[in-house]
């Protein structure tokens, strides 16, 4: 099993998700630079969190030109598994890869905390580690981190099961004031259609370790890995 | 010469928090009659002697519609000015 963590200029987690899946989980991982045409050895792909290009014009927008990205779309046509985190989230949003956007966070300001997210769909790739409705508590790190989409686009994302994770609190509600950042319906992370693009606001890599107060992140990657 | 001004918004109907900011900020200073604040992207872009008129309408309808607007959530309009 070949990871492969693509690194854009202004990338800052692609560290942090390498350090997880070689020295927590002992899988195989490479760096992928932007610039890079090939992904035929990689068995997973992650679009790390960060802010590629410094997030200028809108967050994503220029990353989605990188020349990695028209192999990253092919990839993901063809089936390959791909976890956007955080500003990989947003890179796959604009890229088309998932629908709908990411606005500023309603309450205008960048979030670094804790949150609790609910399992919606535990049959997939990315999360068939967990239990259906399991509670995780991961890190939030985002100013624009507010899903948006039509009321269409969020119908068929119920209807198709393609919600993965929803805010909560730690009892595992759901309401509205949970939501810390004005998604629609506290939407945290949604799949494609074939569920094998998932975009994901908060960072399990961040909550892998013991160390870090939280190790529920791990089951996303674990998943993945015993997917081979 | 043509130039193009663009400035790109959001859809009616997508709350845009900054806009909402900057309007209760407005309103919270006594601007009282203040209904409606929109607030958007300027872009300038100056094209170079070889497009015409037609081309560089259709030039900046790409531009917009490919990279400097998000269609999910934004619209755009702009306007060409014939410069020396």
């Amino acid at each position: 099993m070949k990871f492969g963590v693509v690194v854009f200029p202004g990338s800052n987690c692609d560290h942090d998700t390498y350090h997880v899946l070689k020295k927590v989980l002992g899988a195989g991982v490479f760096y992928i630079w932007h610039k890079e045409t090939s992904l035929r050895l990689f068995d997973a792909i992650i679009l790390p969190g960060g802010f590629s290009y410094g997030d200028y014009l809108r967050v994503g927008a220029v990353a989605r030109f990188s020349p990695v990205m028209k192999e990253i779309v092919k990839y993901a046509k063809e089936g390959g598994p791909v976890l956007g985190i955080c500003n990989g989230f947003q890179i796959l949003l604009e890229t088309g890869l998932l629908p709908g956007a990411l606005i500023a966070n309603d309450g205008l300001r960048f979030l670094c905390q804790e949150v609790y997210l609910k399992v919606k769909n535990s049959d997939t790739v990315f999360t068939n580690a967990y239990e259906k409705d399991r509670v995780l508590k991961m890190p939030i790190a985002h100013y624009s981190g507010n899903y948006f989409a039509d009321d269409d686009i969020l119908k068929r994302l119920h209807d198709e099961d393609r919600i993965a994770f929803q805010y909560c609190n730690a009892d595992g509600d759901e309401s509205d004031q949970i939501n810390p950042n004005g998604s629609k319906h506290g939407i945290a992370g949604i799949f494609n259609e074939n569920k094998n693009v998932l975009g994901m606001m908060p960072h399990p890599e961040r909550a892998a370790e013991k160390i870090l107060a939280s190790e529920d992140g791990l089951g996303i990657f674990k998943s993945l890995l015993e997917r081979n | 010469m043509w130039k193009a001004k663009i400035v790109v918004t959001y859809k009616p109907g997508i709350l845009d928090p900054e806009a909402k900011t900057i309007q209760h900020a407005l309103v919270n200073l006594g601007y009282r009659h203040i209904q409606e604040l929109e607030a958007g992207r300027y872009f300038d872009i100056q094209f170079d002697k070889t497009l015409n008129k037609e081309d560089a309408e259709s030039l900046t309808k790409e531009i917009c519609d490919k990279i400097l607007s998000n269609p999910v959530i934004q619209k755009y309009r702009y306007e060409l000015k014939e410069v020396d």
